[in-house]
């Protein structure tokens, strides 16, 4: 395992000096938040942040994603078959991805990528990108990741993790994907016991300072039906506006909708995002809609994290404990407060 | 406006015990710092859990749609003129509702307290009077609350309730001298090209979640627009065309409508000032009609209406 230190001009530097090698998705200041984008000249990357307002799951999973193009009419013999489209599986890395969206790649892996169904976009978009983790020195009030069996320097799910020692990054590989990024990046020197120890202090220093920890185990050994049909739903989703808020910002949701749009005689199958909060996710074509009421919604989102994704995979829950959805909320439903409310029933 | 939240509470117990209202609407305090929920209490024994501070930017109204119960609800200027526009537009009756007024003065705006704290972490904001005291992990800060509001109560010119059945506060002294559409007129002095390049950039980080349309009390549709499919008025992707094509669309819909609320732009998670697109068209109505949305319950508003005696020319 290549363990190398850089001060953070030089890890700037070596970042420059990989945008051939990769397409580098790294975060950026934008506006009053930061986001992941292509390091490409204009854009500085700036690793001083708590965690980009949007996961970078986009990087892997785009929120609108072209599958298939067709032209329609008879006269031509290649009209009416659906073609694939071309699509750019060149390497990327994201760099500064925290450990909690990695682990969210890796729930959404069980997916997206399993014994009965392989996604064929969504599984080569993930192979062709090698996550460079950003340990987390300072989590927010609102994480719970070690709550969900990841931690602010937990390493599952990443290629590659860096621990910010103040003046200097160590960066520890930790596959062959993040062996191979190590091994194209210029500067650095090999850590000594020294920064090691010191990598060793932060990780313990940061993991005390998680406050929230809904426990969820108890999820497990609850029945569906005494969940589903428990008396809560109602008060917890009193409020929910039956956004997309909770959903476009999780890094674990992975619901989509496809849909065609045709101009003229061109058509497109595109695949975007959709979110369960919405009435229109479950209506059917015949008129009728099995989640028509806006606690059933939201009832249906918690009951999916919960329950229904631990019993189905036996592998815990399926949320990272970002805590986007309890910032961003707009009124504040709290998966923290619910998580409690279904252990505790 | 701490000291509503008794207030709020010892009424709502009240009419609660006397059975005057089957249920009451208001806020309770948010888990996290500057964030407040929507609350509705039916046991008198619980009102303990209704709370008051200047974080009520969301709007009730929103909760009224379609109620067939007796609710009671805490109403200040602007969420009080969307329930006389919800009773208007029938979408509730005037004698379900028990409406507590809240003379008020000004919601402060989580975001520019973010950015006055450099976007750090804010652990607890304590609230007195005029002022209010920041803490974080390892910072302290007082800001003057004046200088903090959200943008539309800072031209907000009805504070005061305009409907209620019960007032928990002196009344407050109306704003004047205040120039609300200062921003509308820049836009409107650029040329076409220039205001396609405003609009698609206030709009470019829209996730189309929908969280402006859906905090919005205007937005009751049974289906709205973008969710139909036949016609499919406006595609789903994330093309820039298609997510114009909803903002612009939204806000006709609110014309003659909207009370500058200030809701959709509180709730959005990518911080868009969508109020830019329903301002102009608040004061289009102010200058065509001399029309402010909810300030009474005997005219209709200027859209939903046609006499033939009508003073503009384009409608004869």
């Amino acid at each position: 395992m290549t363990e190398r230190v850089y001060t953070k001009e030089e890890w700037i530097r070596g970042l420059e000096g990989l945008r051939e090698d990769y397409t580098l998705f790294v975060p950026v200041k934008d506006g009053d938040f930061h986001a992941f984008m292509p390091m490409n000249g204009e854009k500085v990357p700036d690793f001083d942040f708590q965690n980009t307002r949007l996961s970078p799951k986009s990087v892997i999973y785009p929120r609108s994603e072209r599958l298939f193009e067709y032209i329609l009419g008879n006269a031509d013999p290649e009209a009416n078959i659906l073609k694939e489209s071309s699509k750019d599986f060149s390497p990327r890395a994201i760099v500064g991805i925290r450990p909690c969206d990695a682990q969210a790649f890796q729930i959404v892996r069980r997916n997206f990528d399993n014994p009965e169904y392989r996604d064929p976009w969504w599984v080569r978009h993930f192979e062709s990108t090698t996550l460079v983790g950003l340990g987390c020195n300072e989590p927010c009030s609102t994480c719970f990741c070690t709550a969900v069996g990841g931690g602010p320097f937990h390493e599952d799910g990443l290629d590659a993790l860096v621990f910010d020692l103040g003046e200097r990054y160590l960066i520890k590989g930790l596959t062959d994907k993040g062996e191979a990024f190590l091994a194209k990046m210029n500067g650095g020197k090999p850590a000594d016991e020294a920064v090691l120890k010191a990598a060793e202090d932060l990780t313990a220093s940061a993991s005390q300072k998680i406050t929230s920890s809904p426990p969820t185990d108890p999820l497990k050994g609850k029945k569906i039906n005494d969940l589903f049909n428990a008396p809560f739903w109602e008060e917890v989703a009193f409020g929910c506006l039956n956004c997309g808020t909770c959903t476009y910002l999780c890094p674990t949701c992975w619901c989509f909708d496809v849909q065609d749009e045709v101009l003229g005689k061109e058509g497109d199958r595109i695949r975007n995002w959709d979110s369960c909060m919405f009435p229109l996710f479950t209506l059917h074509g015949s008129g009728h809609n099995p989640r028509d009421k806006k606690v059933q919604r939201v009832r249906q989102r918690f009951m999916h994290k919960l329950k229904y994704y631990v019993d189905k995979y036996d592998n815990g829950v399926q949320c990272s404990g970002c805590g986007r959805c309890v910032r961003y909320c707009p009124v504040n439903i709290d998966i923290r407060d619910v998580c409690e409310r279904m252990n505790n029933y | 406006m701490l000291r509503y939240t008794e207030k709020i509470q010892e009424t709502a117990k009240r009419l609660l015990q006397e059975k005057r209202v089957d249920a009451f609407i208001g806020y309770g305090k948010g888990s996290v710092p500057m964030m407040n929920q929507p609350l509705m209490v039916s046991d008198p024994d619980r009102v303990d859990r209704l709370y008051w501070d200047n974080f009520c930017g969301l709007n009730l109204c929103n909760y009224l749609t379609k109620r067939t119960d007796k609710v009671g609800i805490v109403a200040n200027g602007c969420n009080s003129r969307n329930i006389v526009t919800h009773i208007i537009e029938n979408q509730i009756k005037r004698d379900q509702l028990y409406i507590v007024g809240i003379p008020c003065e000004g919601m402060i705006d989580h975001r520019a307290v973010m950015r006055a704290v450099k976007q750090k972490e804010i652990l607890d904001i304590q609230q007195n009077g005029k002022t209010f005291v920041v803490k974080g992990a390892d910072f302290e800060e007082t800001f003057e609350k004046e200088k903090f509001l959200q943008s539309n109560c800072a031209v907000c010119i009805h504070r005061n309730p305009v409907i209620y059945d019960e007032l928990l506060g002196d009344l407050v002294e109306e704003q004047t001298g205040v120039s609300p559409y200062q921003d509308v007129e820049k836009v409107e002095a650029m040329d076409p090209e220039k205001k396609q390049g405003f609009f698609t950039r206030l709009i470019s980080r829209c996730i189309r979640c929908y969280a402006c349309r859906n905090a919005c009390p205007l937005c009751y549709c049974p289906t709205c627009f973008v969710d139909e499919s036949r016609p499919q008025w406006v595609g789903k992707s994330s093309d820039p065309t298609d997510t114009l094509t909803f903002h612009f669309l939204r806000a006709y819909h609110c014309a003659g409508r909207c009370t500058d609320c200030g809701a959709c732009e509180r709730v959005c998670p990518m911080g868009i000032s969508m109020r830019q697109f329903t301002k102009k068209l608040n004061k289009d109505c102010q200058e065509l009609f001399s029309w402010e949305a909810g300030l009474t319950l005997d005219q209709r508003p200027p859209l939903d209406v046609y006499r033939p005696d009508d003073y503009n020319d384009f409608i004869k």
